[in-house]
């Protein structure tokens, strides 16, 4: 039953038909419209449907800060890295198992002999520590909201005393209110991340919308969740409204997963931090509260990196700008070329989220 | 110090560099492996002469003609170190038979001479287990219409290997021009495919990953000589690959680069369980990006496409052959999918961490 | 990652739930869904986690807003959710010009309560 439902936000005529809607907006707002997004999924959705080849010509849709493997920063791979070296098994989610630090990712140790376990779930990284009483766990946690809440819920729970979390979880909404005041973007609607707001809840989004006067629209992921999310955000835009709007009720309500926040902010608090090329975001971060130090990895353990000399190309990854929604992949010189999924310089070429990942496998441009 | 893994291009620190998961996965760190160790030393550097397909092509295997003009060897060889031995739909014995016939089915050698079968296991391997992969053997060489004609055993200790590890290497013989390579697609040919894609990995990752019993999610192993005789008795077909590691996607990437073409495919067309598309939709895996070790690509002249079609569909392992799609002149060697909303790239997967998955 | 597929919860287990996704079974946690779940409803799964049970109603009725618009009439669809007709869905749409905010929407809550369904969130 749910899958038949489901499929239906997959029908391709449906999704042509909103095309048609969408064309005739943009007839009627009169200029060029440039959507942005903040969510690696969305982009996801978006680059395997196809969908910017539907869009109509003047309407834009970009990327924002919404990778959150790419925007974990270079010191807090080789963090996990070293724990690695040192002894610990480390768990990680599949996406951050290839992102270079200064002197070579997870994947890297792991093939010279270290221990890392690519894990689904947070629970999977518990297990693993249950598993094996006489060695350290350390959990890379990365990932924004919706995977913090998770993390929060084992540590809650009481995992074994060989576990331990190494935090790198995001918190998105700071981001993208660093993204709205950049000079050079001129953003006239946003597409939030429906995920991300099962568990925030879209209530956040209101002060946003107020100080920015920018609308904001919560989508979905399937084909035609993405459409009509963006049909909202120009219907808004036709009528110089800012409205906040929830286009993805089936999971999305106004206050969210109040158990789930709850869990969370027992757990973490924010602090400010570096992203990925995207210099100090205030309250960004997600690092552990003193109740549950004891389970911080960064202080459990004497963590000695090697930090290597930064590669020059590097120098040229215009990962931060992507990031930041002022480039596309595109724009990079090395895209494609020196920097590919198999030989990564910046982690937005590594993980499934990134959008130059994403476009190097998908096209990325709208005219294929 | 470079940052970058599986760098095969860099001739300094060679020292530091070792053997990945990625190297073994099919795809472009794979390739570069090849060229580097293999293609580097023993390519023949000469133009190959007509019919004749050597190590530079890597093709599914090897054409040599005969000095007697009677025709030319077909030649290739496979090792099988899949994990778990023994899967849904099948096992490593039931793979290493289907594997090597199909390699050779799929260079237009449809009536293999004989297989060899090398074995290393190790000791302690029961006996019984030994012998159940060698009646899944049995059954697939009856099903091929082969024989196991010589092979090599040996027995290692239990910390020396994870075994049963097993090779196969097959012989066959096409008549002149009658071997087909992976390398012949012109622009207006069809791109037909002989079943479902995804079954085999996706089968066994979700098995791995302790999928329960709610899925039909079984591996596609099968020999296909057979079907693909009925295909080329009814047409031209112009190419011809087996989709095995690195799925449906690398095979097209790499027939449409080696033949000079692009590829339009129709994502609605291609054939897909319904269970193995949940459970992909489930793993975040694409079924397109996943082996299948039952299934022929193949490209046929485009006046032929329907008969190739439907003579594969008459066979009782084709029923869900499909056109997925036809080359074109355009975007040489890239696949274009049209998804049924918009248009983007098929691309081959890089270097899947699954390990050892056929 | 799996990221936030529907399924059916099937067998619950304390905290954790056996869910179907689409033919296929899996293990889901159920201590952040932020709600009672019972065999036979539908969760959010991410990262292994349920992080919302999804009324069946609520599909249907976005379904019904999708087919609205494909008619190309907005008013129809908001009479089918019977919502007031400044305001298509679920959020608030204060407007920029003025400053003035129009009152805050119903809760979807109370929304599916007019529609006449059992769920409650």
């Amino acid at each position: 039953m749910s899958s038949e439902t489901d499929l239906q936000f997959r029908d391709p005529d449906a999704a042509h038909e909103l095309a048609d809607r969408l064309a005739a907006l943009m007839d009627d707002i009169g200029e060029s419209v440039s959507l942005m997004h903040v969510c690696g999924s969305h982009e996801q959705a978006i680059a395997k449907f196809g969908l910017r080849s539907m869009l109509p010509d003047g309407l834009s849709i970009r990327m924002g800060p919404g990778c959150p493997v790419c925007v974990t920063n270079m010191p807090e791979v080789d963090d996990a890295v070293a724990l690695a070296e040192q002894g610990a098994i480390v768990a990680t989610y599949g996406d951050m198992y290839r992102v270079p630090g200064t002197e070579g990712s997870l994947a890297d140790a792991s093939a010279a002999g270290a221990d890392v376990e690519i894990v689904y779930s947070a629970s999977e990284a518990v297990e693993l520590a249950a598993d094996n009483p006489g060695r350290e766990v350390v959990f890379f946690a990365t990932g924004f909201e919706t995977t913090a809440a998770p993390t929060a819920a084992i540590l809650a729970g009481g995992p074994p005393k060989n576990f331990s979390i190494l935090s790198a979880h995001k918190y998105v909404p700071p981001a993208m209110e660093v993204v709205a005041e950049l000079p050079d973007t001129d953003i006239d609607g946003f597409l939030a991340a429906g995920h991300a707001a099962t568990i925030t809840g879209y209530g956040l989004f209101e002060e946003f919308v107020d100080q920015y006067e920018t609308p904001v629209v919560v989508g979905g992921f399937e084909p035609l969740d993405v459409l009509l999310g963006v049909e909202r955000l120009l219907e808004n835009i036709r009528d110089g409204e800012a409205g906040l709007e929830n286009a993805y009720p089936r999971c999305v309500s106004r206050e969210g997963n109040t158990a789930a926040l709850e869990t969370m902010w027992d757990v973490f608090e924010t602090t400010s931090g570096e992203w990925r090329g995207i210099a100090e975001i205030p309250d960004a971060n997600l690092v552990l509260r003193e109740e549950y130090a004891e389970y911080d990895a960064r202080t459990r353990f004497d963590v000695d990196p090697a930090v290597g000399d930064s590669d020059p190309l590097t120098e040229q990854c215009l990962c931060g700008d992507i990031m930041a929604g002022t480039a596309d992949p595109d724009d990079c010189d090395l895209f494609g070329e020196e920097c590919t999924p198999g030989n990564p310089v910046g982690a937005c070429m590594v993980s499934s989220e990134g959008p130059c990942k994403i476009w190097q496998e998908y096209g990325g441009k709208p005219d294929l | 110090m470079e940052n970058r893994i599986s760098n095969m291009n860099d001739s300094d620190d060679s020292n530091d560099e070792v053997v990945t998961l990625a190297h073994g996965a099919g795809a472009g760190s794979m390739r570069a492996l090849i060229d580097d160790l293999a293609v580097s030393r023993f390519a023949d550097e000469d133009e190959p002469a007509a019919d004749e397909v050597g190590l530079a092509a890597l093709d599914d295997g090897s054409v040599h003609p005969l000095e007697s003009g009677d025709g030319s060897v077909v030649h290739t060889t496979d090792s099988h170190v899949v994990s778990p031995p023994v899967f849904p739909g099948g096992d490593v014995g039931r793979l290493a038979v289907a594997g090597t016939v199909n390699d050779l089915a799929v260079m237009g050698a449809t009536d293999p001479l004989g297989l060899t079968c090398s074995l290393i296991v190790q000791e302690g391997y029961p006996m019984s287990k030994l012998e159940s992969v060698f009646e899944s053997m049995q059954t697939a060489c009856e099903e091929a219409g082969v024989r196991i004609t010589t092979g090599d055993t040996k027995v290692m200790r239990s910390d020396e290997v994870d075994g049963p590890v097993i090779n196969t290497a097959g012989v066959g013989v096409v008549p002149p021009g009658g071997a087909v390579t992976d390398a012949g697609l012109s622009p207006g040919d069809a791109v037909i495919v002989s079943g479902t894609v995804g079954d085999h990995g996706i089968a066994l990752l979700s098995e791995r990953e302790g999928f329960g019993f709610g899925g039909d999610l079984e591996s596609d192993v099968a020999p296909v000589n057979d079907l693909v005789r009925a295909a080329m008795d009814a047409g031209s077909v112009t190419a011809m690959k087996d989709p095995t590691r690195g799925g449906l996607a690398t095979t097209l990437n790499e027939i449409a680069e080696k033949s000079g073409v692009g590829l339009e495919l129709d994502e609605q067309s291609i054939p897909i369980d319904d269970a193995i598309a949940s459970a992909g939709e489930v793993l975040g895996i694409d079924p397109l990006s996943v082996a299948n070790e039952g299934k022929a690509v193949l490209g046929v002249d485009a006046d032929d496409a329907d008969a190739v079609l439907e003579a594969i569909r008459a066979h009782p392992t084709g029923s869900d052959a499909a056109i997925v799609g036809h080359a074109t002149a355009d975007h040489t060697g890239r696949v274009v999918l049209d998804t049924g909303f918009g248009r983007r790239y098929l691309s081959e997967p890089e270097g899947e961490v699954l390990p050892r998955i056929c | 990652m799996c990221l936030g597929i529907p399924g059916e919860i099937l067998e619950i287990n304390g905290d954790e739930a056996r869910a179907e996704f689409w033919n296929v079974e899996k293990t889901v946690r159920l201590d952040i869904v932020g709600d009672t779940v019972e065999e036979g409803d539908y969760v959010l799964n991410h990262a292994g986690f349920a992080i919302r049970k999804i009324p069946e109603s609520e599909v249907e009725e976005t379904l019904e807003i999708y087919e609205s618009f494909l008619e190309g009439d907005e008013d129809e669809a908001l009479e089918e959710l019977g919502a007031e007709d400044a305001v298509l869905e679920f959020g608030d749409r204060p407007t920029a010009v003025d400053g003035e905010r129009q009152p805050v929407t119903a809760d979807p809550g109370d929304r599916r309560s007019r529609e006449g369904s059992d769920d409650e969130q």
